[in-house]
């Protein structure tokens, strides 16, 4: 293991050099833990706030949606050499039902990359008590289901999610609207005429006020016949576990079913443009602390390397090869950047204690350990990197005009 | 210790100059033929700018040299590279500088045995004894722990000694190794030359502006403007 005794060596007295100059070092390591700080703590902290906004986006709608193709104007081709002009009427879309829902459901929950699949009914109606009228989306599905898609039954405030046999859920809003308490009724009108009765079992606070006010939740069956779609479903909702390959999923859905697909993605394009943006201005947060640690490392070794010009021109003079005295002070570097960032590391994570504490509180900032070992393992790289130019100029040192140096 | 022939160092029309291949270049050694055999004692003397010390470098293998040869125990120098010098330098040289150059994050004891260790392999006891033993030899056991800047000049300088022996060196190069020493102290130190020199046989150079202590050498090497213009025994 020669190898390995030569770098003991190496560290030796690359440990002797920054313990000699140890309040140097310890100010250059403190310059370090606080930049190693403000980057843990200000990617622990975007990193939290976006998985917040995300989560609170999704607790409300499905990863994936896929409903039936928009109807559209079928125009015969015009024939050989002549010109078509055509004046085209967009088609109304009517409320439309998957074609052999139960089957693209059978096969949608034989794929591996789906978390859940759930049927819905959603369709248009009239919600009054009294004199007071509100439009409402009518949702019929199937509990089991649909409560693996959107976690309605967490977010219950009164009464509970029981829907079948005459029981509806509604929101906060149009409860409020309505002047509704559970076990109140409810009157529903939709598709030709169609009316019903309605017992209010639970109501929900989603913290979307537009769905809040409008949602009503219901039995499958019973929104099918008040939709006028007896037997038919109008959405197949999707969940995946990684959420950022949505389009991708989305994208092989679409061909797996021929039906039309939407991504959480691609109907919430300017969020994720936010969220983009917001990680752009954190990575450069950190490139920029990165530089100033590198600079401030490199400016301390630079020194150091002046400071101790004849011990390196005597080391030479004994026997010391180049490559010896460029790893002592490589390791010099690396051996800053890993105790800073170590310490660094630590304050960060505290902070983020703190925050999470004594903040305001409006959401739990997670750190993982993954950060951590990134932040230290990249200061340590940092420190190296650092180091490089003033190591090799100590390396370059003629022994010979070193030992003279005064 | 293996057996070192009999010729330590040969310089065979040995030159060097600066700045070579420019309009500054200027040539500081001219030719210089010499030889020092096993357990000689030398003193190179010269005034300032003689070019003493550019001497000392060239063949402490800290120089290049620009034409000529040097032989090190018989092996021609001119044309290694620098790791092999290194390595040379390392086994076979030991220096000893007016200012004595010990590395002050060590202790006594590592820096005299920071040749060895420096070499990359793990230092053995018996190098540890040795180490010991020299800087009983020059009276310093018992700082061996200390740092050097707990210690006079002169006993840092007696450390440099020690350190320069422990390789056990075939040639001992010091530049003025007393010049920054009282009188007193620098006959001392000069006196460690002497004795290491009768005990261990390596060849010693020293280069000193002291009369009294070229004269106590057994040969004095006189070097002027580049020249060798006198190279005699002393009659001691």
């Amino acid at each position: 293991m020669r190898s390995l005794d030569a770098l003991q060596v190496e560290s030796r007295i690359a440990l002797r050099f920054l313990g000699e100059n140890a309040l140097q070092s310890l100010l250059i390591i403190s310059g370090i833990a606080v930049g190693a700080a403000v980057i843990v703590f200000i990617t622990a902290l975007i990193t939290g706030l976006q998985a917040n906004i995300i989560q609170q986006t999704l607790g409300s709608q499905s990863h994936i949606k896929l409903t039936v193709p928009d109807q559209a104007n079928r125009i015969a081709p015009a024939s050989g050499g002549t010109v078509q002009l055509v004046n085209e009427t967009m088609r109304a879309q009517r409320l439309q039902p998957i074609l052999n829902w139960q089957e693209v459901l059978a096969a949608l929950d034989t794929q591996g990359d789906l978390l859940a699949v759930s049927p819905l009914i959603s369709g248009p109606a009239i919600a009054s008590r009294g004199v007071a009228r509100n439009a409402v989306v009518l949702m019929g599905m199937v509990p089991e289901r649909y409560l693996q898609i959107v976690r309605v039954d967490t977010d219950i405030v009164a009464g509970s999610f029981r829907v079948g046999a005459g029981n509806a859920v509604i929101g906060s809003e149009l409860a409020r609207d309505l002047g509704l308490v559970v076990g109140d009724k409810l009157q529903i009108s939709a598709a030709e005429g169609r009316n019903t009765t309605l017992l209010v079992a639970g109501i929900f606070t989603l913290g979307v006020p537009e769905l809040d006010e409008r949602f009503v939740y219901l039995d499958l069956q019973e929104a099918q016949t008040l939709l006028a779609l007896p037997g038919g479903v109008t959405i197949i909702d999707a969940t995946i576990p990684e959420l950022f390959e949505a389009n991708t999923i989305a994208a092989r859905l679409r061909a797996l079913t021929q039906l039309k697909t939407e991504s959480w993605m691609e109907s919430n394009g300017d969020l994720l443009n936010a969220l983009t943006s917001q990680s752009m201005s954190t990575q450069m947060i950190v490139v920029f602390v990165g530089i100033s640690v590198a600079f401030g490392i490199a400016s301390v070794l630079a020194i150091s390397v002046v400071q101790r010009t004849r011990e390196i021109g005597i080391l030479r003079a004994m026997g010391s090869r180049r490559r010896q005295i460029l790893r002592v002070f490589l390791l010099q570097g690396a051996v800053l950047g890993f105790l800073g960032s170590l310490a660094g590391a630590a304050a960060g994570y505290a902070l983020v204690q703190v925050f999470n504490v004594f903040g305001p509180q409006l959401f739990f900032v997670p750190v993982a350990p993954g950060l951590l070992l990134a932040a230290v393992a990249l200061s340590t790289l940092t420190g190296v990197l650092a180091a490089a130019a003033p190591a090799r100029r100590a390396a370059r040192y003629d022994p010979a005009v070193a030992i003279r140096y005064v | 210790m293996q057996e070192l022939p009999e010729e330590v160092l040969r310089l065979q029309g040995l030159r060097k100059s600066y700045n070579v291949g420019t309009e500054l270049e200027v040539e500081i050694l001219h030719g210089l033929d010499l030889h020092l055999r096993r357990g000689e004692l030398a003193a190179l003397v010269g005034p300032s700018g003689s070019g003493k010390s550019t001497l000392l470098n060239v063949i402490g293998l800290l120089d290049a040299l620009t034409a000529g040869e040097l032989f090190m125990l018989g092996a021609p120098t001119s044309a290694m590279d620098d790791e092999a010098r290194t390595q040379l330098r390392n086994q076979r040289i030991g220096f000893v500088f007016q200012f004595h150059h010990l590395i002050t994050a060590f202790s006594v004891l590592e820096n005299v045995l920071m040749p060895l260790t420096i070499r990359g392999d793990k230092v053995k006891p018996q190098q540890v004894d040795r180490a010991r033993a020299l800087l009983r030899e020059v009276g310093l056991e018992k700082f061996a722990n200390k740092k050097p800047n707990a210690i006079s000049g002169g006993q840092q300088q007696r450390v440099a000694i020690a350190r320069a022996l422990v390789t056990e060196p075939a040639l001992l190069l010091a530049d003025e190794p007393t010049g920054n020493l009282d009188t007193h102290t620098a006959g001392d130190v000069f006196e460690l030359f002497r004795r290491f020199n009768r005990e261990i046989g390596c060849a010693v150079l020293v280069v000193t502006h002291d009369p009294r202590l070229s004269a106590s050498c057994e040969r004095t090497i006189n070097l002027v403007d580049g020249f060798i213009v006198s190279d005699a025994k002393n009659v001691l």
